[in-house]
Parts: C-alpha cells; structure tokens; sequence
C-alpha cells in the first residue's frame, strides 16, 4: 500500500500532544459522511488536544478549530504520526 | 418589489451550532419572539420580527447545522426552512449566515453549500475580537469580494455591528446579491462537468455547473427527470458516471474535499497572522486544565451538579409553598360564596384552581433549572459537563448531555425533560426524555415515607427503613439502564450521527440570553403544557365527582354507619360520605372493575382506585388514601391515624390488606408508573406528539405493574 503503511495506526490509539495526518477514510456511513464534512478528510492534520477523564471522547485541532469525538466512531480513519 | 401579500419579507438566521447564531437572534429581535413547534417534528420553531428603517421583517432563527446535506429530524427542518419546503413555510427571500471569524473552514463550507442552492446571503462575522487576541487580523474587504456577498463584522457583547448588519439586510432585500465564486474540482472532474454542460446547452437547456454536478452525483436528483426527454444526453451522463467511478470521483468525499480545498484557500487569503500570541495556551486551555482534570475536573463537577440539584431540589420550595399556600388561601376564599351551588365550588376549588396550582407549582424548578443550564451554557461549561460525563452514558445510548436532564429528574421530570433540550440530536433527545420519568422524583417522596413508616419502620427498624427509601431511588435507575440500551435499539429510528461536541472558549455568561431563555421556557410551559394539565385535572375532578350519591343512598349510608358508632360525629359522618362518594363516582368504579386484574399484586380497589386519583399529581394519593379510608382528604405522610387505617385494613375474608410486601410493591409501583400528567403533557409538548407519551405511560405502567406483581410472589414464597 502507501509507503508510509508501516506507520498507520487508528484514531484511538493517539495519545494527549499527537500530530497526526488522515491517510484514508473507510467504509462510508452517514456517521463518516458527517465527520468528513466536519473537516476530517484525507490529508487533514491535527493534533489531540486532550482526553476526556474516563478516557472517552478526544478533543482534537483541525483546521484551525476544535472538537470532541468518540473514539469508537472514528475506527472509519487510518492516521499517520506527523512531527 | 415583494409580493407577499403581507408586504412582509421573510429571512432566515443560519450558521453553524456555536458560532454565537442565538446571541445574534436575541440581539436582532430582542423579546419579540414566538417560540412554536413544526407540524409533526420535535423542533422548535423560533421566529421573531425584525424592525428595519423603513419596514419590519420577519426573521426564522434555523436551528445550528453543519451541512445541508441533512441527516437528523433538526437538520432536515433546518434544510426545509431554507428551501421554504416544510408545510406552511416559504423560501426566505434573504438568509442572514453567521460565520464564526475563529473557525472560518468549517463555516465557509456550510456556507459554500447555501451559496451553491441558490439563495441571497448576507453574512454577519462573529468573533473577529477574539480572532484579533489570537494575533490574527481579517480582510474582510477582500474576503467580501471574493464571496460576492456583503460581510458585516459583529461584536455580540456590545451589540456593535448591529446597525451595520440592519442596514446590511434591508439594502440587500431591496437589491439582492447571490454569492460570485466557484469551487474548483479535480481536473478530470471539471473537463467532464463542462462537456456535458456544453451539451446539455446544445439542446437549449441552462444548467449551471453545481446542477451538472449534482444531477452527476446523485442518479435520484430531481434534475435527472429534465434528462428523459432526451436519451442521448441520459447516456452521456451514465457513461460521464462510469467513468468518473472508475477514477474514484464520484465519492461524496470528493465534493468534501474540494469544498475544504476552496474553503482553505479563502482563509488563508483574508486572515494574516500579525503577531504571535504570548503563549500557545489560552486562557480556556488554562481553565480547561483544572475543569476537564480527573481529580479537580471531576470533584468540580459534582460539587457545582450537587449545586444545581439542591437548587431545583430544596431552595425552590419555599417558592412552591408560597404558590400553594396563595391558592389554599384563593379557595378559601371563593369558597364560601359558591356553597350554595356545591357542583360549582367544587368545580372551581378541586378542578380547576387544584388544576392551576398544580400547574403553576412547577414554574419555580423549571425557572431555576434553566436559569442553571443557561449560565452553563453561556459560559461554556455545559460542554464540559458532556465531556466528563459523554463516557458514563455513550455505551448505553445516551450522551454526555444526558446527565444534567436525567439529574434534575430526581428533583422533577417536567424541568428534566423540558432539559434535554440541550441535546441538538432528536434521538437522543428522545431517548433521555423517555426514561426521565424513572428517575425517582420528589412527589414519590410521601408515598415512601408514608408506607415505610407505616410497614417497615415499626417491624424492622429504622435501618431497614433507610435502605428501603434508599432503594426506592434506584428502582428506576436500574430499570432505565437496560430499557434505554432496547429502546435506542428497537424503538428511536433514524440514521445514526456521530457524537459531536465542540468546547468554546469561557466567557462570562449574556445575560439577555439568559433572561430570555428563562422567559420562553416558562411562558411555553404554562401556556402549552399547562394548559393541557388544568383540562386534564378538570377532567379528573369530574371522573371522582360523578356520579352522586342519590339521597336514598346517602341516607343508607349514614343510617349504617350511626348504627356501627353511635358516637359518631359530624365530621365522621362527612368523612363517611366522601368515601361514599368516591367509591360511587366513575373513578371508584373503574377502580373496582380493574381489582381482578391487581390481585396478583395484592391490591384491592381502594388502592387502585388512590392510585387513579392520584394522576392530577403523584403526591395526591395520600390524600386520597386518606378519603378512601374514611380519614378525610386533610391527611398527610406525616399523619398517625393513616398508616393505622392502613395497617387494620382488611380484604373482606379477614385478612390484612397490606403485607410489609404489598407495601414494598405499592411502592415499586409508585416508583415506575406514569402516574404524573404533568410529565405527560410536557412530554406531547417536548416532542411535539401524543405518540411519546402515550408510549411512556403504557411502557410505565405496565413495568409498573409487572414490578408490583414480582413483589408480591416473592412474598408469597416467603410465606406471607
């Protein structure tokens, strides 16, 4: 697949301080359809903000803002560390 | 010229949720507002008028979307708002668009959606301050030249721009500007959208390039009809679509990029970093620290949850006495004067002043709650709130949101359920409001005291009786656990959305915001809610008034009773005859006709009949069990002569009526049904249909039921 394959990790195993870059977006659903049309599409970088106390949601900065989502509804992204 | 009959123009208030949408429809319209509901949905239409210069307009404020591509029951209103779609709506003839200056991305996609729809925009800028503190500076000059549409810069605090953005809307509904840009597509994607357009011209039909596009993208689009009088051009579409598939650019995601793509170009062309700010973190990821900690975070939490609950708990009683007390007081006083007419005095003091008493006595904890949930939700906090609690609730269907609804529910459902308001998403939203009746509420308070003090308190002691008041509070916790996993399974439909929430930066609270928050709430209770609440206590009242006693009976009555206690006062005999006479009346019937079917769960048609009256309000049953008793309706859980009556009551072979079993039932039962048609009514208006809470007191009573039942069998295999 793509040459940074090695790398590619999901959603839920960023920790707190993170960048990452979206590398794909999987099986479409309205729930994927929705965060892509938040901003999260291929090629977007972000960087986890903060993790909520019992571990769930993630609040993350794209695009020049922030938002909070749930780890298991995120499984759709394949991410990629970025320095 | 407009023409409407009304000589009215009709706009419409859009934006994305969180970009100060609400803040700006306050300041536009102020306390002119109508707050209603969509014919058929559970969403609130709000819509105010707008005084301009030279006329006044009419102003929809569309509830907070992302997209326009519409998924849930609010975006689809939104949408149908919009597009004048929705029954008894029309096409606003100006959307006023909210971009928040911070995110300007995600808002220029919403708005790059509405643009391509075809509609007259004006947009108002929201926090351009706070983009200046970031060390940002914004052309808006430029960014209005680029959109084609005039860009009117706000400051919600200070109302400043206000003028600017009347002026802004009156020039633009005399002379109407559609945004002038284009979004570009991948190549292979724009080379295949211009030959087609050039053919579809060919044949002397206008498309525009977004019709090409939609008409590509979605075979189902209503623009594909105008293509079957002409087979050719049908042909070069679905070939146009074949291949376009095979490269990969007949996703949705394409559009989504391409959007972004022009969306980022525009950002970077108008806002320039000036300065960089002192410190990456801001003063709300400094704040953020210590509210969203695991330790601090969390013990803030429930120290300001605990605030909220005493509250709407504690503190608003005093106010409710006083409301009560002022209509004891009324009674007392119109009373005496319709002695002569008793059907009339006891029409107006039991139905109808009962009925709005009753009503009115929820206004202080509504008030209070939504005086809580919007200084939360001004600050900032509310969202923080979801984001502590979002993990507690998520697994079972719920969210984040939740907590603050389902928690003011064990104060009073009708706050509660009026609260989940704060969820945008009409699934969970319904979900929350569904189970919020279980949550034990404080009109079930009497009932326990009452017959814990009456059966476990003087046999097992008060230990016991603690717990079992305790337990009590969690019966409808535990039931509504795994009922609202089945019904986010099985009952709520509807296409799933993910979980979204965004954290704003802190600020202080607006209080006009506030105030009208509080105001609407309580004025859409009264009149919505409560009205349906005094015409359903009237109708309570009449059900245990009729029929009457003929004089016959009357006289048989108390002709029987003088001779089993000669010493029998007057009041006694009036006690006797209240009995008398609920037990004849339509209620004491259908009491009595529905004893069979309570057998099984140890109660006779006295307490089925206590429970019927006990509808107007949960507490009224111990009044109830008073008359029924014979003790008169002046009783209270603190009385000594009704858990006596109780304890000697008997079925007529003899055997006492109430085990400490049946006592453990009747209170179950009291803990799950839906015998609250306050909650009722505020259900049908949350929801804005009989369907909900006609479905909550059946799928409430019959747990009710089935939980009296198991009690009492349990008790029979103990032997008692």
């Amino acid at each position: 697949m793509s040459a940074v394959g090695a790398l590619e990790m999901s959603f839920s195993k960023l920790q707190k301080g993170m960048h990452a870059r979206i590398t794909s977006v999987g099986s479409t659903s309205s729930e994927m359809d929705r965060l892509q049309e938040m901003g999260l599409t291929v090629g977007t970088t972000f960087r986890v903000i903060k993790v909520a106390p019992f571990g769930d949601p993630v609040e993350i900065d794209l695009r020049g803002y922030r938002l909070c989502l749930r780890k298991n509804e995120t499984k759709g992204f394949e991410v990629e560390p970025v320095e | 010229m407009s023409e409407r009959t009304d000589g009215r123009y009709l706009i419409a208030l859009v934006g994305n949720p969180n970009a100060g949408k609400t803040t700006l429809f306050n300041s536009l319209t102020g306390s002119h507002q109508k707050v209603g509901n969509y014919a058929g949905v559970t969403v609130e239409k709000v819509s105010g008028f707008l005084k301009l210069d030279l006329m006044t307009v009419e102003c929809i404020d569309v509830p907070g979307q992302y997209s326009i591509s519409a998924v849930s029951e609010d975006e689809m209103v939104a949408v149908g708002v919009i597009e004048g779609t929705l029954p008894d709506t029309r096409r606003p003839d100006l959307l006023v668009c909210v971009l928040d200056a911070t995110n300007l991305e995600r808002n220029l996609y919403f708005f790059s959606q509405l643009a391509e729809a075809g509609h007259s925009i004006v947009a108002a800028m929201t926090m351009v301050d706070r983009l200046e503190q970031s060390g940002n500076e914004i052309d808006l000059p430029k960014m209005s030249n680029l959109l084609g549409v005039e860009i009117v810069p706000m400051v919600g605090h200070k109302d400043k721009g206000l003028q600017e953005l009347k002026d802004a809307i009156e020039r633009n509904l005399e002379s109407p500007r559609k945004p002038t840009f284009e979004i570009g597509f991948p190549d292979a994607l724009e080379t295949r959208m211009a030959s087609l357009r050039e053919r579809v011209a060919r044949v002397g039909i206008d498309f525009t390039k977004a019709d090409i596009r939609h008409a590509l993208f979605n075979p189902d689009d209503p623009f594909n009809r105008f293509l079957d009088d002409f087979p050719e051009m049908k042909d070069a579409f679905s070939d146009a679509r074949q291949q376009l598939g095979e490269e990969g650019l007949l996703k949705p995601a394409i559009e989504v990029q391409s959007r972004y793509q022009w969306a980022s170009v525009v950002k970077r062309a108008v806002v320039r970093q000036v300065k960089t700010p002192k410190s990456e973190r801001t003063l709300t990821d400094k704040i953020d620290l210590v509210l969203t900690h695991r330790v601090f975070g969390l013990g803030i939490f429930v120290v300001l949850m605990y605030l909220v609950f005493q509250s709407i708990y504690t503190f608003a009683q005093p106010i409710m006495n006083g409301i009560t007390f002022c209509f004891d007081w009324l009674k007392g006083e119109i009373s005496p004067h319709l002695a002569g007419v008793p059907v009339i005095q006891s029409l107006i003091v039991d139905g109808i002043l009962s009925g709005v008493g009753g009503m009115l006595v929820f206004l202080p904890q509504i008030l209070i709650l939504f005086l809580f949930i919007a200084v939360l939700e001004g600050t900032g906090y509310l969202a923080r709130a979801a984001f502590l609690m979002d993990r507690l609730f998520g697994w079972c269907g719920l969210n984040g949101r939740a907590f603050i609804p389902l928690l003011s529910s064990f104060a009073c459902a009708i706050p509660g359920i009026m609260a989940a308001r704060v969820m945008p998403d009409r699934n969970s939203r319904l979900a929350t409001i569904l189970i919020a009746p279980l949550m034990s509420c404080s009109a079930r308070l009497p009932v326990y005291l009452l017959l814990i003090g009456a059966f476990i308190q003087p046999k097992y002691g008060a230990l016991w009786a603690g717990f079992a008041l305790f337990a009590m509070h969690l019966v409808g916790l535990f039931v509504a656990v795994p009922l609202v996993w089945f019904l986010n399974r099985k009952v709520i439909k509807g296409k799933r959305l993910p979980f979204l929430l965004e954290l704003p930066p802190y600020q202080w609270p607006k209080w006009r915001d506030v105030w009208i928050a509080m105001y609407f709430r309580g004025k859409i209770f009264v009149q919505t809610a409560g009205t349906i609440i005094v015409f359903m206590s009237i109708l309570i009242w009449g059900l245990s008034y009729f029929p009457r006693l003929s004089q016959e009976d009357r006289t048989a009555v108390s002709s029987t009773y003088k001779v089993s206690h000669p010493e029998a006062t007057k009041q006694d005999l009036k006690k006797q005859m209240d009995q008398a006479q609920l037990a004849n009346s339509v209620l004491g019937r259908f009491g009595k006709a529905i004893e069979p079917a309570f057998i099984p769960a140890g109660f006779d048609w006295r307490i089925t009949t206590s429970i019927l009256s006990a509808f107007p309000a949960r507490e009224t049953v111990v009044p109830s069990l008073g008359i029924i008793f014979s003790l008169g309706g002046d009783v209270d859980e603190h009385s000594s002569d009704l858990p006596k009556a109780l304890n000697e009551a008997t079925w007529p072979n003899g055997k006492p009526l109430f085990t400490p079993w049946t006592a453990i039932g009747l209170m179950v039962f009291f803990a799950l049904c839906a015998q609250c048609m306050a909650t009722l009514a505020t259900v049908k208006r949350e929801t804005n249909s009989w369907k909900w809470p006609l479905f909550m007191f059946t799928y409430m009573t019959t747990l009710a039921y089935l939980g009296a039942v198991l009690v009492q069998q349990i008790g029979h295999l103990f032997g008692s």
